[in-house]
């Protein structure tokens, strides 16, 4: 199959010192792979923290999954018994806005406005601190009304995925104001806008899981 | 070349263009690691390369480890009514031998294959995000260590089999720390898969040359992509079924409490809906080396390549829907069982097709049987058997007869040794001349394989017979007069035939190793097995840069396409040799990615964390400690070192135009006989 006839070849080799480059036309070769210049024109960044994300769609799942097999069964105090819906409805509204603070932060440093890129992460950070606060004071008062992490099936899971979620809104307090610290030292300028659209990314993220925990967990019986 | 960096002491002129962080930048606690060289530059290189043969060689250490702990197993059953060691070390010995395979060799196997090979068979320079890359690497053998350190720390090992069935894993019926090693430590391993997932789907889909379409790559690329796929959904569920087991023996939680209502059933399904995709994770990557070995060894293109592809990704989704046929026995209820049964059998069918399209790829070729070929046909038979017996588990009647008999213990063999390790070991043959510059012995090689063929056969066929007669898995003797003993004391002389076969491999690497530095060796050149794909259009071994100029893509099998042409009267002719096509790796202007110190001293931490949890709070905190120091390390660090592995292309990033003939000079080291002792 493989006979040597280069007389009728369609193609003859290159010179002898080694291949030369390839060209291809509106493609800048040498920088192929930095920034957008890649197959599919999203940053590796992006593209990263969307995977991260559909991964801990998963891993909210099977919490939630866990919540629901779990909360009717066992015995003792249960959902009804300590749910305090009107205080959770409003630091669960605190937190959507900060959802909207976020909105604004990315926008400010898309036109390269420090100061407001800086007041709207201070502006999400303190929102999301709130709900942190709110989420203390809830779990602080469950446990006053003899509602412990050991105390039943309902308050491992409960407790667990609540839990999960709120280290998920604590580390992304940590991230915005980082955030915000990079930008009062002057790492943080507009070619760097991505970073903190990445950041909120997450946060928008998280901000929709608690709507979902929101619903399963406290609203529907 | 490339990577070796100057010592710098010149301040750059970095003012004029838009800002970027320096090193001084970075917390300004070390300056970054410098040299190519020497101890130093492994422990904190960021090159995939390097971390693909790292994942290799600790992947087969734990390997030995693991084999090891199978061979006393099978002494003790040698014979009947043996008491070699205690039935709770025994229990110890099956939980770490399983878990050590599953997660410390066959995992770690394809994820070093995939890390050396996807970029150099997309045409990229690195993964996407090199350090992360390191971090998982560090994180992975990090994690094995911690969960070994059970047999010195722990006050015995974890003995509650690798799938970890509830309540067998309370305090109560677990009580030695064995199994918080097993959860913690999964944790951690699985952090490292996690990452490493998310980096190298975002390398295949990023990260492909140009004109490599998704159905213009390699088989393997696809293969490892589907794998990762199933890594990104898969570990989640894991990560919360080992968090709820951690909850509930640390710090006292219900989860998997009868006594308190709970239904140890939550522990299976989360397990399971983990460990069904699990399996795929572990062959998928097989199948993707013999769908590049039977090619290039066959002669031909591969048969059928969008059957093999759509049939990986197929498997990939069915792989979901499946979880509960390891369930039969538990008591489901008939039309849960029905189901799984039906889908179960369903997922056969695009496993049946990959395996009829390498037999048809070799139907008609011209055959060549170098030790790759063999392991490749060694994985197509073996793998078949397997999944034969497979299919008769998924006949749920059947399957009760057999559940927890030695018959799952040789299908399951059949497929993971039988299949993805055979499909490993052929990788390992087929691309070492691509890692370390030379091939391994052809004669040894051949010797290894029929030796690791009859041993495994030997091992594992018999068990077949054993699980048939009844005889349960996971106990620690049986009794004479059972008609066992035969089969068992074959199965043990199989299994001292594998470590034979494998201590040739080691003598193979040992023997081979030594004849390339011996005067007068030829090296294999860029292409030693006229093979198709593009990871052989550069030199071998790869250098540190891979490619000295971006390949565009235009064809499957592109390499092949360079090399080979077609008469008018459709005649296949060659029109050149590889060396007049392959890159000769010879650049040296290359800017790649500077190593880093945070991904180990990250990694670092999470053992601590552990030993903390389980022992001491306090070293747990000063373990977060660390790690968060580590975090924002590798998260102020630039993750391109300006000052390092200067390329010409940072002209464009303002450096003036006076140092540009200095910052392109060639480092004077840049010799070509450095370059062999970068990757070797």
């Amino acid at each position: 199959m493989t006979d040597t006839a280069p007389a009728t070849a369609t193609r003859t080799p290159t010179e002898a010192a080694g291949p030369v480059p390839d060209q291809l036309d509106g493609v800048d070769l040498e920088s192929w792979g930095l920034g957008t210049n890649n197959a599919t024109g999203l940053t590796n960044n992006k593209l990263g923290m969307w995977l991260f994300l559909g991964s801990d769609c998963l891993l909210f799942g099977a919490l939630i999954s866990t919540y629901l097999l779990m909360r009717h069964r066992g015995t003792g105090l249960g959902p009804e018994d300590v749910f305090d819906i009107p205080f959770t409805s409003v630091s669960s509204f605190v937190l959507l806005m900060s959802s909207m603070s976020m909105v604004f932060a990315v926008s400010s440093i898309a036109r390269g406005d420090g100061p407001k890129l800086r007041l709207w992460l201070l502006v999400t950070a303190l929102l999301g601190g709130t709900f942190i606060a709110g989420q203390v004071y809830e779990f602080t008062s469950f446990y006053r009304e003899g509602l412990g992490y050991t105390t039943n099936l309902f308050s491992s899971a409960f407790y667990s995925l609540t839990g999960f979620h709120g280290v998920h809104v604590s580390v992304g307090i940590i991230m915005l104001m980082s955030l915000f610290v990079l930008s009062l030292t002057g790492r943080l300028e507009q070619d760097r806008a991505e970073t903190v659209e990445i950041v909120g990314l997450y946060w928008h993220f998280v901000d929709i899981v608690w709507v979902l925990i929101f619903t399963i967990v406290y609203l529907i019986p | 070349m490339a990577i070796v960096e100057r010592p710098t002491t010149e301040t750059l002129e970095l003012e004029a263009g838009p800002r970027h962080a320096t090193q001084d930048d970075a917390l300004g606690v070390f300056r970054r690691p410098q040299g190519a060289t020497g101890w130093r530059s492994w422990l904190f290189t960021v090159d995939h390369k390097r971390i693909g043969i790292m994942y290799g060689a600790a992947a087969l250490f734990f390997f030995v480890i693991g084999g090891i702990e199978a061979l006393i197993i099978r002494t003790q059953l040698a014979a009947p009514d043996q008491a070699i060691i205690s039935a709770d070390l025994y229990n110890q010995l099956f939980t770490m031998h399983g878990v050590t395979m599953v997660f410390l060799v066959v995992m770690p196997i394809g994820a070093s294959l995939a890390n050396f090979l996807i970029p150099l068979q997309i045409g990229a320079r690195d993964v996407a995000f090199p350090r992360l890359n390191a971090f998982s690497f560090w994180c992975f053998l990090f994690g094995g260590v911690f969960f070994n350190s059970s047999w010195i720390l722990g006050g015995g090992a974890a003995d509650g089999g690798w799938f970890a069935y509830a309540p067998n894993t309370s305090v109560i019926f677990s009580p030695s720390h064995g199994m918080d090693f097993y959860a913690i430590g999964l944790q951690i391993t699985g952090i490292a898969s996690l990452v490493g997932a998310i980096n190298l789907i975002a390398t295949i889909l990023n990260m492909r040359a140009p004109g490599m379409t998704l159905m213009k790559m390699p088989v393997f690329t696809w293969m490892s992509l589907v794998t990762q796929f199933l890594l990104l959904f898969a570990m989640p569920v894991i990560s919360v079924a080992l968090f709820l087991l951690t909850f509930d023996r640390l710090f006292d939680a219900n989860f998997f409490d009868v006594s308190a209502g709970a239904d140890p059933l939550l522990w299976e399904h989360l397990f399971w809906i983990f460990g069904h995709p699990e399996v795929y994770i572990m062959i998928l990557p097989a199948f993707g080396i013999v769908s590049e070995t039977i090619p290039v060894f066959s002669r031909k293109p591969i048969f059928g390549y969008e059957f093999i592809v759509f049939s990986g990704a197929a498997i990939g989704f069915m792989g979901w829907g499946v979880w509960a046929h390891h369930m039969f026995a538990s008591g489901l209820g008939p039309i849960s069982v029905a189901a799984f049964a039906v889908s179960t059998m369903f997922i056969a069918v695009p496993t049946g097709v990959k395996i009829l399209n390498w037999m048809a790829t070799m139907w008609g070729g011209k055959l060549s049987f170098t030790v790759p070929m063999l392991f490749s046909i060694g994985l197509v038979t073996m793998f078949t058997i397997g999944g034969l017996s497979g299919v008769s588990h998924a006949v749920a009647p059947s399957d009760t007869q057999q559940t927890d008999t030695y018959y799952i213990v040789a299908h399951f063999h059949y497929v993971l040794f039988g299949g993805a390790l055979f499909g490993f070991v052929g990788g390992f043959y087929y691309w070492w001349p691509k890692a370390f510059g030379h091939m391994l012995r052809e004669s040894l090689g051949k010797a290894h394989f029929w030796v690791m063929l009859l041993g495994f056969n030997l091992t594992f066929g018999p068990m077949h017979v054993l699980g048939l007669e009844g005889m349960p898995r996971r106990t620690h003797s049986y009794f004479d007069g059972y008609g066992f003993n035969v089969w068992n004391l074959l199965s043990t002389i199989g299994a001292f035939l594998i470590a034979l076969s494998f201590l040739i491999f080691f003598t193979n690497i040992f023997v081979s190793a030594r004849d390339a530095r011996k005067p007068g060796w030829i090296p294999p050149g860029p292409d030693p097995w006229d093979a198709r794909s593009i990871e052989w259009m550069t030199a071998c071994p790869a250098p540190a840069h891979n490619f000295d100029h971006v390949p565009v893509v235009t064809h499957r099998d592109e390499f092949w396409y360079r090399k080979y042409g077609e008469t008018d009267d459709h005649r296949i002719v060659r029109i050149a040799t590889a060396e007049e096509v392959a890159q000769t790796g010879a650049r040296t202007d290359v800017h790649l990615p500077a190593p880093s110190y945070w991904p180990i001293l990250l990694c670092a931490s999470f053992p601590l964390i552990g030993w903390g949890l389980i022992f001491n709070l306090g070293i747990a905190f000063a373990g977060g400690a660390l790690a968060l120091l580590a975090m924002y390390g590798i998260a102020l660090e630039p993750a391109d070192d300006p000052d390092a592995g200067h390329g010409d292309h940072h002209d464009d990033h303002g450096l003036g135009s006076g140092d540009g003939p200095e910052a392109a000079a060639p480092p004077a080291d840049g010799d070509p006989d450095k370059e062999a002792t970068l990757v070797d």
